[in-house]
């Protein structure tokens, strides 16, 4: 097997385990929260979301119907030997999962308004890239960005009178008057930036942070923490149903903002978040960052 | 609380005691119709071959899989109900479906033709796909394909296909309406308390 049929068959192995598997991250709080829960109804649907991961692996099928639109995040080394292949090889890794794990068709070719029935269409598999300078490797988060907790995800940008505590009240908004639908325990991204596009980029890119992880900036961290909190405080448990454990984590991305400008954006994930990292070296050999123990 | 099985064709009695917060399963036929299903059947007086009335429709888009002449269910979960709430009252009225399964609440127009029509929604746990295909027992026909996998009509049998949780009643009752403004009414406070530990704008 060459390079290139390597880094396709492993793509399309990994894209099988994203669909099967959850990261141990969000298994490991999943647990946690399951066990934290005490009203009876948010137990009775834990219990069946762990059946559902239980018999996802032993009947070897997608943990969720809704295997989303495929989302590459690639963190891409200028000196990776594919680096000019990259998207081809997606496109053609995106086609060939859907026939084998299988992946539902969720390319509609707008204005057409088609179906496409490959899963694949214009921008989709949507790829975004970033160049790491001086590197051989590739590192890249697959996402499975199903319809449900991409609906409630919602930019905007706001006067800078509005404070840090307009943000919060923005996503605790959304999480009330939407989130609840999108599958709760929620992993909740934040974007703080300048435009309604970089806020929404960044919040997309916070909820691909791990489940536990802090933002660097200690009152961001803060902030973090603080809002994780009040929002689990709220009496929301799994599936928008009344309890304690509807929240998986909030993670917030920042960047500098213009002085006239406030953008806060939130991107929800459900709590099948279907996330995975894997890292190539440039003999494409890879290394499964989330899925502790597991061979593809 | 009471548990019980639910079997199709659906009569009215069957579905006037349910109450909000009950959990039933479901015997016999299911169809699944979404977004465009709903709005095909509702605005362009295409009718597929299948009799919806006392019958139970699944918001929902699954994976299937061709295997010689049959379908087979690999995954199928609930998806948003709220996206059929613009054609569900008239869907409901025009097929006669007495029970719609999905995922989080419906609105006042579907409160309303529960009541009239006296029908309820009840969710089924969200991304519970497995579990869920686990309860089919086979997909006896599949309705309009040229929509595509997720918004074709695929008939199947189940049997205790559940749980389903009733979020709306024949009375008009709406469990997550209910719990929205109870939920409204403590993110208030809670915003409150939050919003000043965020000062962290300088002037």
């Amino acid at each position: 097997m060459n390079t290139t049929e390597k880094f396709l068959d492993t793509t399309v192995k990994f894209i099988n385990l994203v669909a099967k598997v959850l990261p141990d991250d969000v298994v490991e709080r999943l647990k946690e929260l399951r066990e934290n829960e005490t009203v009876a109804m948010s137990k009775a649907i834990y219990d069946s979301m762990f059946e559902n991961l239980d018999k996802a692996v032993s009947l070897d099928r997608p943990i969720c119907q809704d295997t989303g639109v495929i989302q590459f995040y690639v963190r891409v080394g200028t000196k990776f030997p594919l680096i000019d292949e990259i998207g081809d090889l997606l496109y053609k890794a995106t086609l060939e999962a859907t026939e084998t794990v299988p992946l539902r068709h969720n390319a509609v070719e707008t204005f057409v308004e088609k179906n496409t029935g490959t899963n694949t269409g214009k921008k989709v598999p949507y790829i975004d890239y970033e160049i790491v300078p001086n590197s051989s490797n590739l590192e890249m988060d697959v996402y499975m960005a199903g319809g449900g907790c991409s609906l409630p995800g919602r930019s905007t940008v706001m006067m800078p009178s509005a404070g840090y505590e307009g943000i919060a009240a923005f996503v605790a908004d959304t999480m009330v008057n939407w989130g609840i639908n999108a599958c709760p325990p929620l992993v909740i991204g934040v974007g703080i930036g300048t435009c309604v596009a970089s806020a929404a980029k960044l919040a997309k890119k916070a909820s691909l942070r791990r489940v536990g992880s802090r933002n660097p900036e200690p009152k961001a961290a803060e902030m973090e923490e603080a809002l994780e909190k009040a929002l689990g405080n709220i009496g929301i448990g799994a599936q928008g149903l009344p309890g304690k454990s509807g929240v998986m984590c909030v993670n917030i991305e920042n960047m500098a903002r213009h002085p006239s400008a406030l953008g806060a954006a939130v991107s929800f994930g459900c709590w099948a978040h279907r996330r995975g990292t894997i890292s190539f070296d440039k003999n494409m050999d890879y290394t499964l960052l989330d899925h502790k123990g597991v061979t593809l | 609380m009471n548990n019980k099985i639910l079997t199709t064709p659906i009569s009215d009695e069957d579905v006037k005691s349910l109450k909000i917060g009950d959990i039933v399963y479901l015997n016999g036929t299911l169809v699944t119709c979404r977004d465009t299903g709903h709005k095909r059947r509702v605005l362009s007086g295409i009718v597929p071959r299948t009799d919806l009335k006392g019958g139970a429709v699944f918001h929902a888009g699954p994976i299937v899989k061709k295997v010689g002449d049959k379908w087979e269910m690999v995954s199928i979960g609930p998806t948003t109900s709220m996206r059929m709430e613009k054609f569900e009252k008239e869907f409901m009225e025009i097929t006669g479906a007495k029970i719609i399964i999905g995922k989080g609440g419906m609105g006042e127009k579907t409160v309303r033709g529960c009541v009239e029509n006296k029908a309820v929604h009840a969710v089924f746990p969200g991304g519970c796909a497995v579990v869920a295909a686990a309860e089919v027992l086979e997909i006896t026909d599949a309705e309009w394909l040229d929509l595509g996998m997720p918004e074709a009509f695929w008939v199947m049998e189940v049997k205790e296909f559940g749980p389903l949780i009733i979020s709306i009643d024949t009375e008009g009752n709406n469990l997550f309406e209910n719990n929205k403004e109870i939920y409204k009414e403590s993110m208030e406070k809670e915003m409150a308390e939050l919003s000043k530990k965020l000062k962290y704008m300088n002037y």
